[in-house]
């Protein structure tokens, strides 16, 4: 049998002597065991948990339980508000990001967006859910400036900042800026070569946008989108600031669940945490994908 | 690019109505106590506020810097020995994006608060609990900092330079690597910095004295000073925010994005 000699040069490498490859692999074992303890371990002891009965016998009652109409509605809220969120955020957020990029906006402007964006999409939680209280809550700033000088009540007029679209319009302050991180470099990579080639071909603006640039950008769009829908998933903070749960949200429920104050079922808080993890598990693997599509085009 | 400019202008403009009157709103909210400035000096004279903020920060640096223990020799050990089991590491360290932080804390409570394990009988053993949850929501990008660092600098030829004038691994690391990754690894632990200030559903369910919890509460019981502790809430990230920022100029790689709270 003949070896060539490539995996001889290669081969080199694994004969170095058995003390430094022990080393070697000492130097991952803090990741090995941080990872294990503090991501496998409870996660596992959800997983584990979520199959058991209160008796510690397999059952799959727990996932059965899901189908109660509060855990539904729970669910139902979670992803209409996320989509709702994703959506109006990556709507907004790109046109917001084709502004400052494209829109023969001063670079200082452009500038501080990207720096306020910066800002605004990790200023989540509890002093989000207090800001837009302070402004726009039943006591807030501008409803009282409103009714004073305008003599119109707002709540009365029909809004709310205490429900689902409340809550909406908190989240986009950080969805819409993520949206603007991600999206306003994907424009700036489009290659102005592409624009001039359409142009010299006959294309109009719209027809390059059409036909070229959205193409081109349409995997970073969704997976940013599928990164918001994440983003607002998993969120919890806000919600509970803002609304003290009265919007049902599976964070929600799972929270309510560890104070140990409605479900009285450990399996079944177990069996939600999973249903958590299933839908951002599909979220992130859509991401992974388009990620990869969209890096295709910034090589 | 042949539309007029004030387009552009406008969108911005409309976008900052909406980004600014919640600001405004709680600035104006929290100077209506009186005499002037009240709502700020209850704040500073307030235990709660020095003491939770004290805590937050301590939290958040030894975050940081486990974060960096765990993240930097890993990422250089696969990217100069093991790079097969690459794919395999990157996929754990994006394992936090797929665990909410509400499903991370129930699972570490219930495996850390039975022996074995029984971390969260202490209060000491908490604040570990604690700390080990932030470096679990931190992995996603402080790792991605550290390997984005590595591959602007050549660490085979650095790790041989240093080998071949007699340094242990655990020398090359600290005194050769880590000096070489700093500015990469600011952005990711300002990153850390920003989010653990702020952080409220891992440390309320942990009930440590954070900074999350307090304004939570203090928002439920007083009127003016939640709305001051908020802008300096805001303004925190805004300083954390501001030092990527600098340091992050021109650097295409830096990192900024976090998860969800």
């Amino acid at each position: 049998m003949t070896v060539p000699a490539q995996a001889l040069v290669q081969g080199g490498s694994n004969v170095r002597p058995a003390p430094r490859r022990f080393l070697g692999l000492l130097g991952l074992a803090p990741f090995a065991l941080f990872a294990l303890l503090f991501l496998f371990l409870p996660v596992s002891f959800l997983v584990v948990g979520s199959f058991q009965s209160g008796a510690g016998a397999l059952t799959l009652q727990n996932y059965s339980d899901l189908s109660q109409q509060f855990i539904i509605d729970a669910y139902s809220n979670s992803i209409e508000i996320s989509l709702v969120t994703a959506i109006a955020g990556g709507i907004c957020g790109f046109l917001l990001a084709y502004a400052v990029v494209f829109g023969r906006v001063p670079r200082w402007l452009k500038a501080v967006v990207m720096t306020f964006s910066g800002v605004a999409s990790n200023f989540a939680g509890v002093p989000l859910a207090l800001a837009f209280i302070y402004t726009i809550g039943h006591a807030g700033v501008m409803t009282m400036w409103l009714e004073q000088v305008f003599g119109f009540d707002i709540y009365a007029g029909g809004f709310n900042l205490y429900n689902k679209i409340g809550l909406e319009i908190v989240y986009l302050y950080f969805q819409l800026p993520l949206m603007v991180l991600i999206v306003a470099p994907a424009l700036e990579g489009l290659k102005p070569d592409w624009r001039e080639a359409a142009e010299n071909l006959g294309a109009s603006s719209a027809q390059y946008w059409r036909t070229v640039a959205l193409p081109v950008l349409t995997p970073t769009l969704l997976g940013t989108m599928i990164l918001l829908f994440a983003n607002s998933f998993g969120a919890q903070a806000t919600a509970y600031q803002l609304t003290a749960c009265q919007v049902n949200l599976t964070t929600c429920v799972i929270s309510a669940e560890m104070r140990g104050n409605v479900l009285h079922n450990e399996g079944l808080g177990y069996a939600l945490a999973m249903g958590m993890v299933a839908i951002m598990a599909v979220a992130l693997v859509l991401y992974v994908l388009l990620q990869r599509r969209a890096e295709r085009w910034s090589k | 690019m042949r539309r007029p400019s004030l387009t552009g202008w406008l969108i911005v403009a409309l976008f900052a109505i909406y980004f600014l009157l919640p600001l405004l709103g709680t600035l104006l909210f929290s100077l209506k106590a009186r005499p002037a400035f009240q709502a700020y000096v209850n704040v500073l004279k307030d235990p709660g506020f020095v003491g939770s903020l004290t805590y937050s920060f301590v939290i958040a640096v030894l975050t940081i810097l486990a974060s960096i223990a765990i993240v930097v020799p890993t990422a250089y050990w696969v990217r100069l020995r093991y790079p097969r089991i690459r794919p395999f590491v990157e996929f754990v360290t994006l394992l936090p994006f797929v665990v909410p932080p509400v499903v991370l804390v129930f699972g570490l409570i219930r495996t850390f608060s039975a022996p074995p394990l029984a971390l969260t009988s202490t209060s000491v053993g908490t604040d570990a609990l604690l700390v080990a949850a932030y470096a679990v929501l931190a992995l996603p990008y402080m790792y991605r900092s550290a390997d984005v660092g590595m591959r602007a600098i050549d660490i085979a030829t650095l790790t041989e330079a240093a080998q071949s004038m007699g340094a242990g691994p655990l020398r090359i690391l600290w005194q050769v690597i880590l000096p070489n990754l700093r500015s990469a690894l600011i952005s990711g632990a300002f990153l850390t910095l920003a989010i653990v200030m702020g952080e409220y559903t891992i440390a309320s369910f942990l009930t440590r004295p954070a900074f999350g919890p307090y304004l939570s509460l203090l928002g439920q019981d007083r009127a003016y000073e939640p709305a001051a502790v908020s802008l300096i809430s805001f303004a925190i990230t805004w300083l954390a925010m501001g030092v990527i920022g600098l340091v992050g100029r021109g650097s295409p790689n830096r990192v900024q994005l976090a998860g969800a709270r």
